[in-house]
This record gives C-alpha cells, structure tokens and sequence, in this order.
C-alpha cells in the first residue's frame, strides 16, 4: 500500500532540492528519487516541475552543472551547489525551521489556553 | 553563464536540454522495467509522470530568462523572411526611407555642427561680442579705438579684445600675394583662451606705438609661404612693403570672422592712422569674455552703466549710444538659424510623408493577413506579442532606411555645405559626430513606430472567430478610416511644401524683376591697394591713384573706370550722420545716409540715372568747395522735395561747414535686392574721392575698390586690367573680383537657395503623395471586387464604377487639401518672418498649386478606377 501523499507547500519544492543537492552532485532523475524515497514517499516530486526549477535555480547562479557519467557509464547532468547555493540554503532552512517552530507551538496550545 | 553566452550557446542548449530529458526517461523506464512493467508500457508511465516532454522544455526555456531575445531574434528572423518573400516592397519603403532619414541627418548634422556644438574655445558659453546700438541706426559692430580702451579699463566683468580687418600684399617670401588680415589687439589669444601651434602669441606691450613690427600667421600661410618649416618663427616678411617679423603660428582652422592669413598688433598704426584718435571712426570688432564669478546679465548692466557714464563725458560722439553684449555664437553664426530649421521642418515634413507611405503599405498587407493573425490568436498568441512582431518588422525596416540614410548623409554632407549660397558659418566643422548618428538612430526608430504602429494596432482581439469564418470577404471599416486618415494627411504636408515653394517661387519672381537702381551688366569691381611704395605725400597719392585710372582707361575693352569705397550689394558700409539745419539734431536724432566715396565717372560706370543738377568732375577737388551729389530719398527725407540742387547740408565727418549739393541721383538697392526694403539706412550720398582731407588719404587708399564698365564680357579684363595695374614694383593686385550680376544674383542667394531646395521636397512630396493615394486606392478598390461585382451585375455601367471610386478619392483628396490650406497658410507666416522680402502667401500661388495637385491626384486613381470598371462580374462574384 502506498501512503497518503502531500501537497508541497509553495515554494519549498526549491528548499528540498537544495537540500538533496547540498549532500553531492546528482542529477535530475536521482534528485527526485531521493525526494521520494527520503520522505518515505510523501513527498512526490511534480516531475513537470522538476527541471523548470532546476534551471531556475541555475540561471539564478545557486547551482552550477556539469555533464559527468553515471555509473552505468551513461553522460547526465550533475547539479551541485554553488557558494550561494550554499548560503541560501542555510538561510532559508533556518527559516523554515522557525516556521515550523511557531507552527509547533501554536497547534501544541492547550485546549482553553487562548481565551 | 551570462545572458548573451546562454543566448550565443543556444543550440547547445536545447541540445542539452534534450538529452537530459531523454536521460530522466530512460532512467525512469529502466526503474519501471526492472519492477517487472512492460518496455511498452514502461516507457508510457515514464512520459506521462513527466508530463509532456515538449511542455517542460518549453518551461525550462521560460526559467532561462532570454525569452524577450529569443522571440526578438525569432521575430527578426521572420521579418527578414517577410521582406525576401516581397523584395519590390522592401526595396521602394527602404529608398524612400533612407532619402528621407539621409536628408533629415545632413539638416540635423548642419544644425548640430553651425547652432548646438559649442565654440571649440575653452569655456565658450563665457564668450561674448559687444556691438553698439543707436535709435537711428540700429545696431552698429564697431567700436571706436578710444571707447574701446576706455571700456576695457573700466570694465570689471569683462576682460576685451578687439581686432579690425586688414589686409595687403605679402611681398616676401614668394610671388606677391593679397592677403586678408586682421589687426588685434595684444590680448586676443589669451581672451579666447588659445594659443599658436607655434611660437607665441603677441605680449601687452606688443601692442604700445613704437612697438617693433611683429606678425602671428595662419596655418595655411605657413603651409603655403613658408613650407610649413619649423624654423619659421623669428623669420621676416614683407607686408604692404614693410618688414615684419614672425612670432607665432595660429592654429589650423582658426578664424575670426571670415578668413584671414595675417594677423598684426592693432597699435603701431596708432601714429599713422587719423582713425585711432577719433570716437566717431568705430572699427574695431569687440569681444570678451566674462571674468570668473560674473554672468552675461551684470556684464550688460555694467556696460550699460559704462556706456551712460561715456555718452555724459562725450556728448558730441557718444550721446544716445549704448553698449550690448552677446554670446559670441549667436553672432559668429549670424542668421543662417533661421534658414537651417526651415530647411529641418521641409525634410521633415517629406520623411513624414514617406512614413505615412509606408504606413499604408504596411497596414494594407496587415489586413491581407488578418485571417492569418487572427489564427494565430486563435492558437494562444497573445496580443502584445503580435503587436510587438508587427513593431520589430517596422523596426527593422526604419533601422535599414537609417542605416542607408547615415550612409547617404555621409557622401552628401560635404556637398551639401558646399553648395550652400555664401558661405556657412563654422562650415570646416561639419561633420557626422555622435549625436548626428544617434538623431539618426532615433528619427529612424521613430519612423519605424510611426509607420508600424497602424498595423500593430489592428491585431485583432475581439471577433476573432467572425474573422475567421469570414474569410476573404472580411473588409475592414476601421482599416478604410485609417487608409484615408493617410491620404489626407500625405496630401496636406504635400500642400504645405507646394505652397511654400510657390511662394519662394513667386518671391524670387518678384525681388528679380525689382530694379536695383544701376545697370547691372558689363560691369566689374574689385577691391585694390596701392603700392606701399607709391603712398608717399598726399600729392603722390593723388597723382598715384590718377594715373591707376589712366592705366585702366587704356586697358581694350574698357569703356569708363571709377573708383569707389563701397560697391553695392557688396559688404561694407559707411553711414554718416547729416542734417539740413545750422544747428545739429540732439545726436540720438541725427539722420544718417549711406556715403560712398566715388571719383566721376561713378555714375557713368554704375549707370546710375541722373535726376537733377550734375555729378562730380575733375574740378572738385581739394582746395575746391566741397560737393555731395545725394539720393532722391535723401531729398525727399531732408528737403521734402526732389528739387535740391544748390541747396546744402551739414555732414560733419566730411567738412565743418555746410557742404552743396550739385547733383541727385535715383536711389541704388544697396543692401540687395531683397534687403534694401528691410535696411534701416535709405538714404545715399556721394562725395568725390578727390576731396578727401589730406591726412585721411592713406586710410582711404587702403579701402578703395576699383570697377569698371567694359564693352566686352567683363570678366574677359581681368587679366588685362591686372597686368596693366601692377605697378613699378609688381605688388598691386585686384581682389574680391566680381561683376556687377554676380553680386545682384548672390544678393539673391539665399532666396533662391531655399526655393530650389523647397522644389525639389515639393516635387517629391507630390511624387510620394501621388504614390500613396494610387497604392491606398488600389488597395481599397481591391477589396471592394465582389461588391463592384454584384453592382456591374445588377446593371451598373462602368462609368458608373469609376465614379464610385473616384469619388472616394476626390473626398479624400479635398479633405487633404482643406487641412493642407490652413497648414500652409501657417508656414507662409513662418516663412515671411525668416525670409528677406518675402510676399504674403497670394492666392495665385493657391491658384497654382493646388489645382496641380489635385490633378496628380486624380490622375493617381485614375488607374485603380478603371480597373474596377472593367471587372468581370462572373469571375468577381466566383472569388466570392
């Protein structure tokens, strides 16, 4: 059985990929596997999407590319992060993460605590 | 990778972009095929999870940020494929428009060098020229040498030079030569903020009387004399039979006012000319330049101040006198403004023409493709961007006709000036500089929007499915009311250049036909400077100046010889103040007249009419009672009578004593044949060479032209009349050689300069015109088949078909002229202001004119008339 999937939130589908970059050249393909598989499935990667944020994110100097083989000796495109890349993606988990601290607290209040 | 690298590398990219798709595919499907899917199957699961290879590509390209370029570049590429497809079309709109956008930039390029560009003086705009101005004669350019000293000491805002026209013959090194010169005064240079190429400029003391007699020449007669050498500073010349030493070298294209070869210090003549000590001689050309810290508006208080304080202490010469500062480039460049923009609204108004010509054209192949666009609207292309390809077409083709324009302006600038009647003020400055090139770029992007925004602005948004579904019937109303919105307008601008023309025309016709007072033909003048070697006593100098007639006489065939001062038509003047009564006028109400200084056979030389009493003989002389012979406008203003002989007057620059008057003359149009009207000075008097005061002949002998009526075509003397006139020593030289006719003709130079320019924009806005309303009615008629079609089948005649459309084009055509009326009736306003002797705009020239025009323009859609009366009605109502 499959689990129940969910919707990415505007604008984190650019955060994850950073994220799933950050850790080593990869390609498009693998980037959104490992979308896939380390969110236990829930997250599902709009392929459609995929590359148009990947070229984005490119052009805007946060990725850089290079045409490597693969291990099956096949030539892909390998993103990884540039300087800013790098930085951005600090900046951004650390607002996300207050975010979801916020979130957390405010869903965390006792029934009655707001009156 | 930057926008450009991304934009250069663009088939790498899709490239790229391909195979990184493909890779995710193959990818996904291996995954899918290795969970046990059919390849088949496997590989539709693959494209579908994707999406639409085609869609993300089409994203991905979005996310490069290019597109604009990209559909910029893909426009172009399909305009430039539009214009290949109708090589005729793009051909016509491209001459056409690279005549107009090439004439529009040689006017504009001649504007920018002669009015924008500033002086090529360290800070120009602090420049000024000092000028005179009295109530009777207006404004004067000449100082006197005493105000001129006395205003540059007192002045605190300014700092003054002055200069004044010389001239003679360089008799050493080489052959000798007449050369145009100017005295300056020591500060001139460092006023203007230049200095020589070489050597020096003059020192203050340069200037003091007793100075040693030292020289500063130009560029080319550096070039020219001395070979361009280095060692040329510290060499002599000899110059009207004196020694000078150069010092300095001037840089090339320097000039004042005109050219000059020499340039001497004002002041060692201080001894010798009587000129130097008088306050009414005012020859010296001022100029200044504002000391730092003061505008022009405290420097002309301050004159002003200065003028008044002058005019108390010297009542005599300096009553009524004030002083005025300009900038010193409105008076270098003098009244060709005015010329230089009408010629700027002409062109303009042709290369408007040719727009809305274009225009049409355009807008014409727009509706052929409305279906097309409207398809295309259909299929998701946004408006805009079918307005913007509409625009990058027009762009493209505005850009093309500029290009060839700057071309065009580039061979013709150099002729143009040439041609110019006279000679153009800064004119070794024009050229093609940026800002030329960029009103280039931007009159021919303007045309561009201007003939492409009709069509742009017809993409269709709304109906599109009527559009569609009403295939060739589709005509267009909007597209009509534009078409003849074009017409009228072609046709009004078109008015206006008639209109105008025909009133240059008439002018001309006109000032010609005016008399100018003398007989023109046969006759020579030329300007002429007596050895130094001959201006011994004054008695030499008379005989010298006798026995020049004699030798002149006797040259084959001349007829009579005079020497005069001034020659009508001629630069130069000298006006004199005069009144009839014992006591003088207050000085500011003095009448003045023009004086010239003739010997006898003036009259007889000029065939100037005789009115009354008699014309000076060889017993006025000096010692003789002195005689004027005056003007019948002189008579008539002083006396109120043209019978005046025996009467006299006083002229105080002449004789202390009432002077008599022995003889009148008719009235000589000295200022031109158009200017004379205009001139502030009508009045003209003549007193003999042979009286002039002892003291002041030298100056005079440096003045006197020499002219005479010959018996054979005038010009065929001048050799003859040159070798005779030479002298012992070989110096004497004629100058400034011309005849009578040239003189009247030039005085007529600029009228008739501007007619043939207004012409030729004339002639070809009636051509471009004629073209438009043939194409637009070719057009209209053309889409009107089917229903000319069902008319002929229904019964209507062939006759009347062509009245259907003729009558279109007779409503367009009377509409174009009705605003073209106006329009012109306005330019004639403007015309008669910047124009000398200009006649208000006559009906006859209307009368001319518009008839001509109307009749091209019926003749224009003559042609798309009668091919609409000869349609088959079958084979119309079959296109149907």
């Amino acid at each position: 059985m499959t689990p129940p999937k969910s919707d990415l939130p505007q604008g984190t589908l650019d955060l994850l990929m950073l994220k799933v970059i950050a850790l080593g050249p990869v390609h498009g393909y693998a980037i959104a596997q490992r979308l896939e598989q380390v969110s236990r499935g829930v997250v599902q990667v709009p392929e459609g999407s995929l590359y148009p944020a990947l070229h984005r994110l490119e052009n805007r100097g946060l990725l850089a590319a290079d045409w490597k083989e693969t291990e099956r000796g096949r030539e892909a495109k390998f993103y990884r992060l540039t300087r800013k890349g790098l930085k951005q993606l600090e900046t951004e988990t650390a607002d996300w993460q207050r975010l979801i601290d916020a979130i957390g607290l405010i869903l965390g209040m006792a029934d009655g605590g707001a009156q | 990778m930057n926008w450009w690298k991304r934009l250069w590398r663009r088939t790498q990219m899709e490239a790229q972009l391909e195979k990184e798709l493909s890779f995710h595919l193959e990818q996904h499907m291996s995954q899918l095929v290795a969970r046990g899917r059919a390849p088949d199957e496997a590989r539709r699961e693959a494209r579908l999870s994707l999406g639409g290879p085609e869609l993300v590509k089409e994203k991905c390209r979005d996310a490069r940020g290019t597109r604009w370029l990209e559909d910029l570049l893909q426009d172009t590429r399909y305009a430039l494929r539009t214009f290949r497809q109708n090589p005729g079309f793009t051909l016509v709109a491209l001459l056409i428009l690279s005549f107009g956008i090439g004439a529009t930039t040689v006017m504009f390029a001649v504007i920018n060098s002669v009015l924008l560009r500033p002086l090529s003086y360290p800070e120009p705009d602090r420049l000024v020229t000092l000028r005179l101005f009295t109530e009777q004669i207006g404004e004067l350019w000449g100082f006197s040498n005493l105000d001129f000293g006395d205003v540059k000491r007192e002045s605190q805002t300014l700092a003054l030079a002055a200069w004044t026209y010389g001239g003679g013959t360089i008799s050493e090194p080489g052959e000798p030569e007449y050369v145009n010169g100017r005295q300056i005064s020591a500060e001139l240079f460092s006023t203007l903020g230049i200095s020589p190429v070489q050597g020096r400029a003059f020192l203050p003391d340069e200037d003091r009387p007793g100075a040693a007699p030292l020289a500063i020449i130009s560029y080319g007669l550096w070039q020219r004399d001395f070979g361009g050498g280095p060692s040329t500073i510290g060499r002599s010349l000899v110059y009207d039979g004196k020694p000078y030493t150069v010092v300095g070298i001037a840089p090339a294209g320097f000039q004042l006012d005109g050219e000059s070869d020499l340039f001497t210090p004002l002041e060692p003549r201080r001894n010798t000319d009587p000129r130097m000590q008088n306050r009414r001689a005012r020859f010296l050309r001022v100029m200044g330049r504002l000391r730092p810290g003061f505008g022009l508006a405290e420097g002309r208080a301050e004159l002003a101040l200065i003028a008044r304080h002058l005019a108390e202490e010297y009542p005599k010469s300096n009553t009524g006198l004030s002083m005025i500062a300009y900038p010193l480039q409105k008076e270098l460049v003098g009244d060709v403004g005015s010329t230089l923009w009408l010629l700027l609204c002409a062109v303009g108004l042709v290369l408007l023409i040719a727009c809305v010509n274009i225009a049409s054209l355009l807008l014409a192949r727009a509706v052929s493709r409305e279906r097309e666009l409207a398809m295309r609207v259909a299929l998701g292309a946004g408006r805009s961007r079918l307005a913007r390809q509409c625009l990058t077409e027009s762009a493209i083709l505005g850009l093309g006709g500029g290009v060839l324009g700057v071309v065009l302006a580039f061979v013709s600038i150099h002729p143009f000036v040439a041609f110019w009647p006279g000679s153009l003020p800064r004119a070794e400055e024009v050229h093609l500089d940026w800002r030329v090139l960029v009103f280039a770029v931007g009159a021919s992007f303007l045309s561009g929007l201007l003939f492409g925004l009709a069509p742009a602005l017809r993409v269709p948004v709304r109906g599109v499915e009527q559009t569609l579904r009403a295939g060739a019937r589709s005509i267009a109303g909007s597209s009509r009311r534009w078409h003849s919105a074009f017409v009228i307008s072609e046709i009004a601008f078109a008015v206006v250049l008639l209109v105008s023309a025909g009133m240059l025309g008439h002018t001309l016709l006109a000032l010609s036909s005016l008399d100018p007072g003398f007989n023109v033909h046969d006759v020579i003048a030329a300007r002429f400077a007596l050895s130094p070697a001959t201006l011994g006593n004054p008695e030499q100098v008379r005989e010298a100046w006798q026995d020049v007639l004699d030798r002149a006489r006797r040259v084959p065939g001349v007829d009579s010889v005079t020497l005069a001062d001034i020659i009508p038509m001629r630069e130069g003047e000298n006006s004199l103040p005069y009144w009839t009564t014992a006591t003088p006028p207050p000085p500011n109400h003095q009448p003045v007249a023009l004086a010239s200084c003739v010997s006898p056979d003036y009259l007889k030389v000029m065939g100037i009419p005789l009115r009354q009493g008699r014309f000076f003989n060889e017993h006025d002389r000096i010692g003789s009672e002195p005689v004027v012979v005056i003007d019948e406008n002189l008579a008539q203003h002083a006396f109120g009578t043209k019978d005046a002989v025996g009467k006299r007057i006083w002229i105080p620059a002449m004789s202390p004593s009432p002077v008599l008057i022995v003889g009148i003359v008719g009235h000589v149009r000295h200022w031109g044949l158009a200017g004379d009207d205009q001139s502030r000075v009508h009045d003209q008097m003549y007193y003999p060479f042979a009286q002039v005061p002892s003291p002041l002949l030298h100056f005079f002998s440096s003045i006197m032209s020499i002219a005479a009526r010959t018996t054979i075509p005038p010009l065929k003397v001048v050799q003859p009349l040159g070798q005779q006139l030479r002298g012992a020593a070989g110096d004497q030289v004629l100058y400034e050689i011309r005849t009578m006719e040239q003189l009247v003709s030039a005085s007529l130079a600029r009228q008739r300069f501007l007619l043939l320019l207004f012409g030729i924009f004339a002639g070809l806005a009636l051509l471009l015109a004629c073209i438009g309303i043939y194409g637009v009615l070719a057009y209209l008629t053309g889409q009107r088949v089917p229903e000319f079609g069902v008319r002929i089948a229904l019964g209507a005649s062939a006759r009347d078909v062509m009245r259907l459309v003729l009558r279109q084009s007779l409503g367009m055509i009377f509409a174009g002229v009705g605003v073209g009326i106006l329009a012109a009736l306005a330019a004639g306003r403007l015309l008669m202001h910047t124009v000398d002797g200009m006649r208000p705009t006559e009906p006859s020239t209307f009368a001319i004119m518009i008839p001509l025009l109307v009749a091209a323009a019926l003749f224009a859609s003559f042609l798309p008339a009668r091919r609409a009366s000869r349609i088959d009605p079958m084979s119309a109502l079959r296109q149907e």
